[in-house]
């Protein structure tokens, strides 16, 4: 118990824009994660700001195995209209 | 009382810019410090910070602290306190070697100096022209100046509670301040975490306005806790904002699509921009647009089922220009705003980024109050720095990349001050019996409370209140209507409830009490809004439209208690040189 509890105070950040795609993503889609996506997601919030904002606008590639599939999910989610 | 009690020679609210680097001063001199952060401290709002600091170091063209000086004067509309201003733009180019040889990886030029890059409002002479005076690391200033502070205290051996959540001051019969209550969100248990120094460093409160560039962390916690422990806030009135962000959002829009030819367009489909500024229209200056904005949403011409903001239209400028010049813009649009700027246009809504105001302190980050015949009686204990503070340097509108400069000067300078306050204090004074009344009062209330008001949708009302009542325009007509709507919010914020009682990492009990803080905020820049008949600097009056020097060339000072305003004079004098004597702010 708890678990997303956790993960919702950690998507608040010190950027704007991940507090807002972040909560989002996790509202959607956290509850219908398998545990490993769990895991990955929680991974990639342990990354500065300033990495995973400019993963998002793909300034730079994510080179963590782990916590790619999830940016990759995340940037799809969020250009979703 | 109960709760666990832990003692240390400082606590630290806040481990951003500026709790970090009075922290790293403390923690160096070999004194027991504890730092509590609601989010991990390189998470802090400060990594947000892109423009850079500046200080005269003059490595770029020439340069000299009193220019910077005389800028920051001008640019606080000479509501800035002019001892406090020469403290900082003389300490700038210390402050910032210091963050060199702590590791901070500036751009440099090719003789290995920092770079400095010009800034709007920099000038070389007393405005004469632009000078470069802001150092950089990329665009992520903010970013690296916390991960190199950060990393010095782990080295320093600071403690930090990270997740925790400072709810109220502790003061003794004294008045002295001897610690704070702070809630583990972790466990949802509280604990007193006594101090001979506390020190708040918060950060803002942006989150008072439905459309802030401020992260959500940003809820004035530390405005709330003062003003709940009778200590008045300080020209609160002043906030700095963006004509773009947006709506709903808060994400900014650069100018720079005006600049490639988008425009604005009100519910009409309008281009309301033609009678507000005939000649530049849609670039015109950010104040006059932000202004033009607010006035067409207030006079019922918004768009939207709200009709809550305007539109920015830039699909006649094609995929190619806004593909190729306008970089990001339409991610920003499709992320945020829902829509695709190709085709359609973006809802835009002026919105709020920085707050001049805050809890009033001296030079030393000591705070202060009105007590007898003086204007600024320490309160002892406690000290404040950074967005948070009101020492004032910004006065009335803050200059570009003084932000960080405050955060570092008077970080250090409030954590030199505690020091040697903590030399000649070593006794630590015991805890009142009623240490932890205020706040286990307020988490009881929380959870007894019967058929009471949603956090979610009191704090929406609030936000949209403030940005409508208390955003960029402003009439007595507005700010009454506005104030007595508040005071509403107010009265319910007292009545919220929370179904969730679980302990652990309770979200929606941590955004009730934030709201206790946020209306504290909001309540403070309402009544002191329509109190100030003026407009000086960001606080831009219709129905007083000039500068008023002689009746209202001082600072105002929030009592939460009994919503009374007062006012104390701006220090003119500064430390050393002659006072910058007032005339028009025109850039």
């Amino acid at each position: 118990m708890g678990e997303k509890e956790r993960v919702r105070w950690r998507c608040r950040r010190g950027m704007l824009e991940l507090d807002l795609i972040l909560s989002r993503y996790l509202e959607a889609r956290f509850d219908a994660m398998t545990e490993v996506q769990k895991e990955a997601f929680q991974s990639l919030l342990e990354y500065p700001d300033n990495d995973i904002w400019d993963w998002f606008n793909a300034r730079t590639r994510c080179n963590d195995p782990e916590v790619e599939p999830v940016v990759g999910d995340i940037i799809g989610f969020a250009m979703r209209i | 009382m109960g709760l666990p009690v832990r003692s240390f020679d400082a606590v630290i609210v806040g481990a951003g810019g500026a709790g970090l680097r009075a922290a790293l001063q403390l923690s160096e001199a070999g004194l027991k410090v504890a730092v509590l952060s609601k989010v991990f401290p390189t998470r802090s709002h400060t990594v947000a910070a892109q423009g850079g600091i500046s200080a005269s170091l003059g490595n770029s063209q020439e340069d000299n602290w009193l220019w910077h000086m005389y800028d920051t004067v001008k640019g606080s509309d000479w509501l800035g306190d002019q001892d406090a201003i020469e403290y900082m733009c003389r300490m700038a180019p210390r402050v910032v070697i210091e963050l060199e040889h702590f590791g901070m990886p500036f751009d440099r030029l090719d003789n290995g100096k920092i770079y400095q890059r010009p800034f709007g409002g920099h000038t070389q002479e007393f405005g004469a022209r632009p000078v470069q005076r802001a150092c950089a690391a990329a665009d992520r200033t903010g970013h690296a100046m916390l991960h190199t502070l950060y990393q010095r205290n782990v080295r320093a051996r600071t403690q930090f509670f990270v997740e925790w959540m400072a709810l109220d001051l502790i003061r003794d019969a004294d008045g002295d301040v001897v610690g704070v209550v702070a809630l583990e969100m972790e466990t949802g248990e509280c604990m007193i975490l006594q101090a001979r120094a506390t020190l708040l460093a918060t950060g803002g409160a942006g989150r008072i306005y439905a459309s802030s560039t401020n992260a959500f962390i940003n809820t004035g916690d530390g405005l709330g806790m003062c003003a709940r422990a009778g200590i008045p806030l300080e020209d609160m009135e002043f906030w700095q904002f963006h004509p773009t962000g947006v709506s709903g959002a808060g994400v900014l829009i650069t100018e720079g699509v005006r600049g490639e030819g988008g425009y604005l367009l009100n519910a009409n489909g309008e281009r309301f921009m033609e009678r507000y500024a005939p000649t530049v229209k849609d670039l015109a200056s950010r104040d006059v647009v932000s202004r033009a904005m607010a006035v067409e949403i207030y006079e019922g011409r918004g768009c939207g089922p709200n009709k809550d903001h305007v539109l920015l239209k830039l699909d006649h400028l094609g995929p190619e220009v806004i593909n190729h010049r306008l970089p990001g813009i339409r991610e920003i649009a499709i992320r945020f705003g829902g829509v695709d700027p190709i085709k359609d246009p973006i809802p835009v809504v002026p919105t709020c980024h920085y707050m001049m105001g805050g809890i009033p302190t001296n030079i030393n980050g000591q705070v202060v109050a009105p007590h007898g015949t003086s204007p600024d009686e320490v309160v002892p204990g406690l000290w404040a720095m950074g967005e948070c503070a009101c020492v004032s340097v910004h006065g009335a509108n803050r200059l570009g990349t003084n932000s960080l400069l405050d955060l570092v000067v008077f970080g250090k300078a409030a954590g030199d001050h505690a020091i040697e306050w903590l030399k000649a204090n070593p006794v630590q004074k015991p805890l009142p019996a009623s240490a932890a009344d205020l706040s286990l009062s307020r988490l009881a209330r929380l959870d007894n409370q019967k058929d009471g008001e949603s956090v979610t949708e009191v704090g929406q009302d609030l936000r949209n209140i403030v940005q409508r009542h208390a955003g960029v325009f402003r009439t007595g007509e507005v700010l009454t209507e506005g104030v007595s709507k508040i005071r509403e919010v107010a009265e319910r914020v007292k009545r919220t409830a929370i179904q969730d009682k679980s302990k652990v990492f309770n979200t929606a009990r941590v955004e009730a009490l934030e709201l206790d803080n946020l209306i504290e905020v909001a309540m403070s820049t309402l009544i002191t809004a329509h109190t100030r008949t003026e407009s000086r600097g960001a606080h831009a009056r219709d129905d007083f439209p000039d500068r008023d020097d002689a009746n209202w060339m001082k600072h105002s000072l929030y009592y939460s208690a009994d919503q009374r305003v007062e006012f104390k004079p701006v220090r003119l004098k500064p430390l050393t040189v002659d006072s910058i004597p007032p005339k028009a702010r025109v850039y």
